[in-house]
């Protein structure tokens, strides 16, 4: 079984989960940048945290055989704060590179007109750079948050189907598949979705399978970076078949960053292993 | 790995650098062609065509100079020099011709490199644009960056890169660090730190050019060696075998022209 995980926050997560991840079947996964717990307030901390997404989280996931790949924007909750706005002005030169396959998360937080403006902004940088976008849709407010959203993409010059509408639940697929845009849910252990609701959402909606996007979203909460595989789990229990289940867990996510014209999903771990400790530390 | 190595002998740093800067260019310019023509063969049609438009981009680049600071008026959204814009896309667009086993053209991230190297090879940014390039590239921009140095007309300006990337935890950027820049340039003990780092983090010591000239004679690196080893044996941990060669080395006596001890006076 082959998964690829469209939205994990790795840096948050340890080795170890990388090994447990490759272990159950993820080849592939894409690390949107989002807020890090730790409000910031400066332009400057956002270009170092862009820059592990780009070297040393792709470095980290290949000593395990996954192929990493990032989304990049200036995330809802922190385009509020207009000391982190300058990132906006900066985001050219971060997406034109390699391993940058979506703009994303972008969405609201609050529903502010700051947050407006920063969709806006990023929507049409996506348009602009030739990009799809992961959006997140609010945790707090979500149908409506959901609707202002998707008037939000309808706006841009973006086309729907470039768009990726996250954290979907039984109370918004039906308008976000309305929307024309990928479907995406996130398995957590307690909130949002979990694996048996995913199964639900499958069958009362088997039209919608080849827009489906499922994903753990594992963060430093309380989350779990093998959620992904228990809805392939439970899908197969259910009695979805092989070819179903590789359809949501991963021609679905190549389709939909494979917009990109980037993923590269051929990974060469690095050369130089410390005795074939997988961690290269520097300090073994 | 892709190296710029051979053509620029960490001994010619010791002459005069001015004298040898027309030498250097020419060493240089023949390895960018022989990396060239090598790339070339690896490339499908598309590839080529691109890579011969971001080329000539980079050499137009050259003969203007460089742009008016980008990053000095923040807000300002300055669309990128075109070579630049191909030196970051430039995985995406090294396509490998196909063999026919291959039913679609992937990309190869060796050639990427070498058009990278060929790229800046060509561009010579100035050290302001080549620190901006490294400090804000992916790991696979930075590798480019520091593997080009031997190119490239920076002088000592290269040589916090080098640093940068030997602190490093990335063992390709380390790797790609310790390269002739590196042998030519960089002072005793951040040299033999590189040394030992390459030995922590199982970097092969093949990748370290001018190794053996550098080694000869050097009983501080050996005497670093040797307590290393012992550190591993009271572990309980096997010595690396990298670590036995490079012992080796600094007992071979300084001497045949590749004295080392001309880096310890006047770099350390």
């Amino acid at each position: 079984m082959r998964i690829f995980d469209p939205h994990i926050h790795m840096t948050s997560r340890t080795t170890d989960d990388y090994a447990a991840m490759h272990a159950s079947g993820v080849r592939a996964l894409v690390e949107p940048s989002f807020w890090l717990g730790q409000p910031r307030t400066a332009p400057e901390t956002f270009y170092d945290y862009f820059d592990a997404l780009l070297g040393w989280e792709p470095f980290r996931a290949a000593q395990h055989g996954i192929a990493h790949h990032c989304t990049l924007a200036l995330n809802p909750k922190e385009a509020n704060d207009p000391r982190c706005l300058p990132v906006l002005d900066e985001l050219p030169r971060y997406l034109v590179k390699d391993s940058v396959v979506a703009v994303g998360e972008i969405g609201y937080d609050s529903m502010t007109p700051a947050e407006d403006e920063a969709l806006a902004a990023q929507l049409q940088l996506a348009a602009d750079h030739g990009l799809p976008a992961l959006v997140h849709t609010p945790h707090r407010d979500k149908a409506a948050g959901l609707a202002r959203t998707v008037d939000a993409v309808r706006e841009s010059a973006l086309d729907p189907s470039w768009v990726l509408l996250d954290h979907l639940n039984e109370t918004t697929v039906a308008a976000a598949a309305d929307s024309g845009s990928w479907l995406g849910f996130s398995i957590y252990p307690d909130t949002k979705m979990d694996e048996h609701r995913m199964v639900r959402v499958l069958r009362a909606y088997p039209w919608l399978m080849d827009r489906v996007l499922v994903n753990s979203a594992a963060d430093w909460g309380n989350s779990d970076p093998l959620k992904t595989r228990a809805v392939a789990d439970a899908m197969l229990t259910d009695g979805f078949t092989e070819d179903d289940v590789d359809r949501v867990l991963w021609r679905n996510p190549v389709a939909f960053y494979g917009l990109s014209g980037r993923l590269d999903l051929d990974v060469a771990p690095p050369e130089a292993t410390h005795e074939g400790n997988s961690l290269l530390r520097g300090g073994e | 790995m892709l190296s710029a190595a051979g053509d620029v002998p960490g001994e010619r740093a010791r002459e005069g650098r001015a004298a040898d800067a027309h030498a250097g260019e020419e060493s240089a310019r023949l390895g960018a062609a022989a990396l060239e023509a090598s790339l070339r063969q690896r490339l499908d049609a598309g590839a080529r065509a691109w890579l011969d438009g971001a080329l000539a981009d980079a050499r137009r680049a050259a003969a203007t100079g460089p742009e008016p600071a980008a990053d000095a008026a923040p807000g300002a959204r300055r669309p990128l020099p075109a070579w630049e814009l191909a030196f970051a896309a430039a995985g995406r667009h090294c396509r490998a011709a196909a063999t026919g086993a291959a039913p679609a053209p992937a990309p190869v991230p060796e050639a990427a490199d070498a058009a990278r190297v060929l790229l800046l090879h060509a561009a010579r940014p100035d050290t302001g644009t080549l620190t901006r390039l490294y400090t804000r590239g992916s790991a696979a921009e930075r590798r480019a960056v520091l593997v080009a140095l031997p190119w490239l007309p920076v002088d000592d300006d290269g040589v916090p890169l080098v640093e940068d990337a030997l602190r490093a935890n990335d063992t390709r950027l380390v790797a790609a660090a310790v390269g002739p820049y590196a042998a030519a340039r960089l002072g005793a003990h951040a040299w033999r730190q590189a040394i030992l780092k390459c030995l922590f983090t199982g970097v092969p010591v093949t990748a370290v050019a001018g190794l053996a000239e550098r080694a000869a004679g050097d009983a501080e690196l050996a005497r670093m060696l040797r307590d290393y080893a012992a550190e591993r044996a009271a572990a309980g941990r096997p010595v690396p075998d990298d670590l036995h060669h490079v012992l080796a080395l600094t007992e071979t006596h300084a001497g045949n022209g590749t004295d080392a001890a001309p880096h310890e006076e006047t770099r350390s």
